[in-house]
């Protein structure tokens, strides 16, 4: 796996790409998923929401990878928070991690088994 | 290099945040150590001493903890810089000693990648191996040093294991003198993160065998702990039980200081003349000294239970709890913890911001944190309730006075909250900083460390509050002894003072929110601290003929002032800026007078606003 080429066309916009446009088939977005949720980071990217984090998506980008959440490594949802079930946090790998879904929108994981 | 001998060597402690950096450099140090701030920025800087068994004097410094050297935030800065040697003021370290949670390596090898490009000699300390031992992890010390290509130890820093090897590999590194040449390291790109995860992915794999017994206490602490439902009740049951020890623990322990206080004050009193000099040692210096150290039981309390939640793993837990409340007002989960230290006091809380990377969500918490209800309201509040609140109960239980008390909280979280909200959305629009948290694998704090924690707080907090308040005070004692009143003066001394003239002057613009002159004169001595208004009262109205009316001064206050100013006193105590100690801090960690300005600004317009409103809806329904 090289560096990912970047979706541009969805940074003019604060929303994310209309549709699940993950190279890896199946994957989903980590911010929709729920609780028990367990399987493999796929693609981490940089297009979500530019200027909707405090810091450029690139940058956040960067923070995740920093974080472990890197192509390959094994992720579990293993809480939500109280209101809108947000943050969340993961199992990722060895160690807990826990962020808002706002920020793991381009976090992609293909699922261990199709829970929904 | 004759110098050599004499300079001692020099090392930073480099590791991720929760490896027990801080235990180490503890074990390593002693009491040898002292605190104080980077040069030109407000990060804090921990250097201790220690002598290697070889006879070397090393000083060593404890560097804030990171993932990356690419900084994002400010104490991030301090370590990449000081690692890289480019920081102002600071010698450059002899030997990095990298800090690692042995049985959390996955991201310090990483940062061990990025350390190496550094070019300085590297030790590796695999910390807490004791775990890692109990849970059945099988680390290859000798392929995992080949691969990194720097010499490790084993440590146990909370039992003081593996410390003299530590020193014995530094001694060896800095007698080697081996510079590896000029620094490789930028920053690096997404992709080189990538590549670097997978280099640290395959060093685990070829040199660590997973746990045979892995952790499952902290799984099932979390289960409860971060319950949506029960983790929230936990927290704020939590929260309850902290403030009941803040507040009721810490009771005798200030009645005895203030008592020692007052008695020295007195014995001072008899053995030297009247005059001046009395007058600056008892009411300046004495009363000075004591206003700062009679927050100190409550400070102490309080920083027991923040560091003992912190050394356990809470923290990261309750910034995940609260961040989607705080979250609506635009505050940071990492907010939380500050704004919990203003309860007890604005100083303390405002310091505790530097955990915020971002500068906007860090700003926005230092602006409300003095809304929080700090501990010297209490005094003013405690009076003014009972000279004008009834003892009396509503709905059988509830004690009237203590639901003022209540609301007066409550009006001070809310107010905050809404203030932050505000300027986010008017002055600060945008996202706050992402939210990415590691939540640290629980453990039972270590009862020396926690000490040794508590004790540098204590020092830090009577050093930086008493060289601003104590010179304040003395301020205020010169305003409200000078000039003095002339001889043969009926009126109190105050009267003639500075502090009286200020006083006075200032009353017709009080007069909307029902203040009388001598509630503005309080307002002046009552800058230095805000509890010195309730002293100031009892002198303006003990000295200015109230002998005659017994009793305590609630009672005296209850028939002085209509139940309309009083209520309006309150609402002027949530809101107003009566803390130049706190101005003062908010200059340092901002390292501008705009910050201070601001403060000052907004809470006086917000306290006279309060005022105002109370006050007219109070006369108009009867209690002016």
């Amino acid at each position: 796996m090289d560096d990912m080429p970047l979706a541009r066309t969805a940074q003019a916009f604060d929303i994310p790409a209309p549709s699940p446009a993950s190279r890896v088939r199946g994957a989903v977005r980590l911010s929709q998923a729920r609780v028990g949720d367990r399987g493999v980071i796929a693609e981490v990217r940089a297009e979500s929401h530019p200027g909707g984090h405090g810091v450029g998506v690139e940058e956040l980008q960067r923070r995740l990878l920093e974080f472990g959440f890197v192509e390959g490594a094994v992720i579990e949802v293993i809480h939500e928070g109280a209101i809108r079930r947000d943050p969340i946090a993961v199992k990722l790998d060895d160690m807990r991690v826990a962020l808002r879904r706002r920020d793991a929108e381009d976090v992609w994981l293909t699922l261990d088994k199709a829970r929904r | 290099m004759s110098q050599a001998a004499a300079a001692p060597a020099r090392i930073a402690l480099v590791g991720n945040p929760n490896c027990g950096k801080t235990a180490l450099f503890n074990a390593l140090t002693g009491a040898r150590q002292k605190v104080a701030n980077y040069a030109g920025v407000t990060v804090e800087r921990k250097e201790g001493h220690a002598t290697t068994p070889g006879g070397r004097q090393v000083s060593i410094l404890d560097l804030p903890g990171t993932y990356s050297l690419r900084a994002r935030s400010p104490d991030e800065a301090v370590t990449r810089d000081a690692v890289l040697g480019r920081l102002t003021g600071e010698v450059p370290p002899d030997v990095l000693v990298c800090v690692a949670d042995a049985t959390n390596l996955r991201l310090v090898l990483r940062l061990i990648l990025e350390l190496r490009q550094v070019g300085r000699p590297l030790v590796l300390a695999l910390n807490m191996y004791d775990i890692a031992q109990r849970q059945g992890l099988r680390i290859d010390l000798e392929g995992l040093a080949r691969e990194i290509g720097a010499p490790i130890v084993t440590t146990v820093a909370t039992r003081k294991r593996g410390i003299e090897d530590l020193m014995t590999q530094v001694d060896a590194l800095v007698a080697a003198g081996v510079v590896t040449g000029a620094s490789s390291w930028r920053e690096p790109t997404s992709s080189e993160i990538r590549i670097a995860h997978r280099e640290a992915q395959r060093i685990m794999k070829a040199c660590v065998r997973p746990p045979e017994r892995p952790d499952t206490f902290t799984g099932k602490v979390d289960a409860v702990l971060l319950h949506p439902a029960w983790g929230l009740a936990i927290l704020f049951a939590l929260l309850f039980v902290m403030f009941q020890a803040v507040f009721t623990g810490a009771t005798p322990a200030m009645d005895a200081i203030e008592a020692g206080f007052t008695w020295l004050g007195g014995l001072v009193s008899q053995v030297t003349p009247d005059g001046l000099a009395r007058s600056l040692l008892v009411d300046g210096v004495i009363a000075g000294v004591g206003s700062v150290l009679v927050f100190l039981p409550q400070i102490l309390i309080l920083f027991l239970f923040i560091i003992l939640l912190e050394d356990f793993g809470y923290m990261a837990r309750a910034a995940f709890l609260m961040d989607r409340i705080m979250g609506g007002a635009g505050l940071h989960g990492r907010a939380f913890i500050p704004l919990l230290s203003s309860f007890a006091c604005a100083i303390p809380g405002i310091m505790s911001t530097r955990v915020i990377d971002n500068r906007r969500d860090r700003l926005t918490t230092i602006l409300v944190a003095p809304l929080m209800t700090c501990s010297a309201r209490i005094p003013v509040y405690t009076l003014i309730i009972s000279a004008f609140i009834p003892h009396r109960t509503v709905a059988g239980v509830l004690s009237l006075q203590g639901l003022v008390m209540f609301s007066l909280y409550a009006a001070g979280i809310v107010s905050a909250l809404a203030v932050s909200f505000v300027t986010r959305r008017l002055f600060w629009r945008g996202a706050v900083e992402p939210f990415l948290m590691e939540l640290p694998t629980y453990k039972i704090p270590d009862p020396e460390n926690v000490a040794r924690n508590l004790l540098l707080r204590a020092k830090i907090f009577l050093e930086r509050a008493g060289r601003i308040i104590f010179p304040l005070m003395i301020l205020v004692w010169v305003l409200s002894t000078f000039p003095m009143a002339p001889a043969g003066a009926t009126l109190p001394a105050l009267d003639y003072s500075f502090a009286g003239m200020i006083g006075k002057a200032i009353q017709p613009l009080l007069a909307p929110v029902g203040f009388n002159w001598q509630m503005s004169v309080s307002l002046i001595p009552g800058m230095a601290a805000r509890e010195v208004a309730v002293a100031t009262l009892g002198t303006i109205y003990a000295v200015g003929g109230a002998e005659d009316a017994p009793g305590t001064l609630a009672s005296v206050l209850a028939g002085q002032w209509s139940v309309a100013s009083g209520l309006s006193f309150l609402a002027w105590y949530v809101f107003a800026p009566q803390c130049a100690a706190t101005l003062g801090v908010v200059k340092r960690e901002t390292n501008s007078w705009v910050w201070p300005t601001v403060m000052f600004v907004y809470m006086f317009a917000l306290a006279y606003l309060a005022s105002f409103i109370v006050y007219q809806a109070a006369v108009a329904l009867g209690a002016g």
